[in-house]
């Protein structure tokens, strides 16, 4: 992608805060080394708590710093695409410019020109501040983050990079942000595939995480569905038609070439392995419909599931060692958790006769699935060892296709509640459902990718 | 495959009609040429070969009769489906007495092999509706190769939700929708 980012020093004001500002600079250390680590002591917020206030934060205009016209116009783009993503998080409340005191465009937007004051009078507790330069293309993006009342600076960046590379410079400044914040990288950064009719068929498509940048993957004119990400994010396996029967793809999205499995019967439901060039996919060549380990060269290896009766819809544990599945051996779908060594597996939803499209949760805790209770579809999540389920939809059309963000803090799905099929997002305790996008046709299947540094 | 046929019977309409043209033309020329075509009158024909005709014509009319009769049973076996309950792919007894009907039809003509597609209803979900549809199909050529079909003639696949025949938000088009098709192929 060709930008270069570093870090601007942080100017701390007086001696008081020295103290935590040790602690700042061992966590900026720490993020880049051991991610892990500096996690849950520093989070400013539980994205798991349902009673969670969102953080009030004011992201005024950039300064341009040339202030030629080009600069100023892309200046505003970058702090509209900053309150979008930042609103778009479901724990960030973005304040109204209108309520705005002070100017940083023009009275500077670094720490010492900050009247602290005239953002907590108004309800800010985060402040975020950028500066632009543009010449002959490139671009050179300051951007800080500030918090009001402890008056320090809590994170500062600069990006240099073309100007068609601005989103990703602010995407990747939201990223740094939310692990501040939250103890994650986030969603910057990450695509989200889905199935769409607008073309008529079925076929596979991407957006941003935000539903911006619309993309077409597949072209077949047949019936194309269950798209999946590998880890890397180079990879979408799905299902198509295309050849009359339902064959497993996968599709290199650096080269656009395609493997194809295409065994009797069914090759359906991928899901990769994480960090694995592998999924697992229902095959039913033998004649009943079972779970089998694919290589990502198209190669059966071994078989996940062998009991009798429908075994569908793999979806890895975060480490690889579990998957939970859908199965009808009791007599009705239920979820199961398999072990991926010995393939040996245990009930988990015993509530409602019709429980489907189970999704892991990153954090490895949860699992977000669809239950049908007379006739009305909506998602539950239900605790991996036990605890639940708790509905997060209800009295609002049909509800599937349950897909976690990378950070665990959002839930993409699919949703009749406006007539056709479209995607939603929703964060993690049901709060916030809200329209990705408008597409024509129907949209389902939402598939959300890795985060940062997988964006294509 | 119907467009060919329907190409091929067009052609060997046009290939016999200019045949008899040129026939007739012949004919005219060798007769009296004063005569004209007003000669070509019936009252050439000796009762025998009139008899012949009638015969050839009654003939003709009941292989055309037969071959409506056909075309309408192939009609039937393609347009009745099989249905299922919810979430079931087992066989109701009405699904079994028109699997019979199939069977008959089938062991009447047995050039013919078959394919039974599985659909199901929009509930629940795309994937296993997929796994459900193809359940379905399985029953269906289970039953039929039990009544004696043989297994190379029976081909299926599943569509799952994707391609209902009845468009509609209630029990009366999702009834129509779980069910298994044939089409010959």
């Amino acid at each position: 992608m060709g930008i270069m980012s570093q870090n601007i020093s942080i100017n701390f004001r007086g001696a008081l805060n020295s103290c935590r500002f040790f602690l700042l600079r061992g966590l900026l250390c720490v993020l880049v080394f051991f991610p892990a680590v500096g996690m849950a002591q520093h989070a400013y917020i539980n994205i798991n708590d349902p009673l969670m206030r969102k953080i009030p934060v004011a992201v005024p205009f950039f300064k341009a710093f040339t202030g030629h016209e080009q600069e100023v116009s892309l200046g505003k783009n970058a702090v509209d695409i900053m309150s979008n993503a930042l609103d778009f998080t479901g724990y960030l409340a973005v304040l109204d410019k209108a309520s705005f005191i002070e100017n940083p465009a023009q009275k500077g937007i670094t720490g010492a020109e900050i009247n602290y004051k005239n953002w907590t009078v108004i309800g800010a507790e985060l402040l975020i501040t950028g500066g632009i330069v543009e010449q002959n293309g490139t671009v050179r993006l300051e951007l800080r983050l500030f918090d009001t009342f402890k008056e320090t600076l809590l994170i500062g960046k600069v990006y240099t990079g073309n100007k068609e590379d601005i989103k990703s410079m602010v995407y990747r400044f939201c990223a740094e942000i939310s692990l501040l914040l939250t103890g994650k990288m986030g969603v910057f950064g990450s695509r989200i595939a889905f199935v769409s009719t607008v073309k008529g068929n079925k076929e596979i498509f991407t957006c941003d995480f935000d539903g911006g940048n619309i993309s077409r993957v597949t072209n077949f004119n047949n019936i194309t569905i269950s798209p999946a990400w590998s880890s890397d994010g180079n990879f979408i396996a799905f299902t198509s038609y295309a050849k009359g029967t339902p064959a497993l793809y996968i599709r290199d999205l650096r080269s656009n070439s395609d493997v194809v499995l295409a065994k009797k019967g069914l090759n359906i439901t991928p899901a990769w392995i994480p960090g694995q060039f592998a999924l697992a996919a229902t095959l039913s060549f033998s004649g009943d419909q079972d779970i089998y380990i694919v290589s990502g060269t198209g190669q059966v290896k071994n078989q996940l599931t062998k009991v009798s009766g429908i075994d569908v819809s793999p979806a890895f544990s975060p480490d690889g060692g579990r998957f939970a599945f859908v199965s009808k051996r009791s007599g009705t779908p239920q979820i199961y958790i398999g072990d991926t060594g010995s393939g040996s597996a245990t009930r988990l939803t015993f509530q409602g006769n019709y429980n489907t499209s189970p999704a892991w949760s990153p954090d490895g805790e949860k699992i977000a699935y669809v239950g049908v209770v007379k006739n009305s579809i909506n998602i539950y999540v239900i605790g991996v060892n036990g605890g639940g389920p708790t509905q997060l939809t209800s009295g609002q059309g049909d509800n599937e296709d349950p897909s976690w963000s990378p950070d665990g803090n959002l839930i993409a799905f699919s949703s009749t509640r406006q007539g056709a099929s479209r995607i939603f997002v929703m964060t993690a305790t049901g709060a916030d459902q809200r329209l990705l996008f408008t597409l024509g046709g129907s949209q389902t299947e939402p598939t959300w990718s890795s985060g940062v540094g997988n964006n294509k | 495959m119907g467009k060919k046929i329907v190409v091929k019977v067009m052609i060997m309409l046009f290939l016999s009609a200019m045949m008899l043209t040129v026939s007739c033309a012949k004919k005219t020329v060798e007769t009296d040429p004063s005569a004209g075509i007003q000669n070509g009158s019936q009252d050439g024909l000796s009762a025998e070969e009139i008899a012949r005709q009638k015969a050839l014509e009654e003939e003709r009319m009941r292989e055309d009769a037969l071959r409506k009769a056909i075309a309408a049973e192939r009609e039937k076996f393609e347009m009745e489906d099989i249905y299922f309950d919810f979430d079931s792919a087992e066989l109701v007894p009405d699904a079994r007495m028109l699997l019979k009907e199939k069977a008959d039809f089938l062991t009447r003509n047995s050039g013919l092999t078959v394919t039974i597609e599985g659909h199901c209803d929009e509930r629940g979900t795309t994937e296993y509706n997929l796994a459900l549809g193809e359940r379905r199909a399985m029953s269906a050529k289970r039953y039929l190769q039990d009544l004696g079909i043989a297994e190379f003639r029976l081909n299926t696949i599943s569509y799952g939700e994707e391609r209902p025949s009845v468009q509609g938000n209630d029990e009366s088009a999702w009834s129509k929708n779980r069910r298994a098709h044939f089409v010959i192929r």
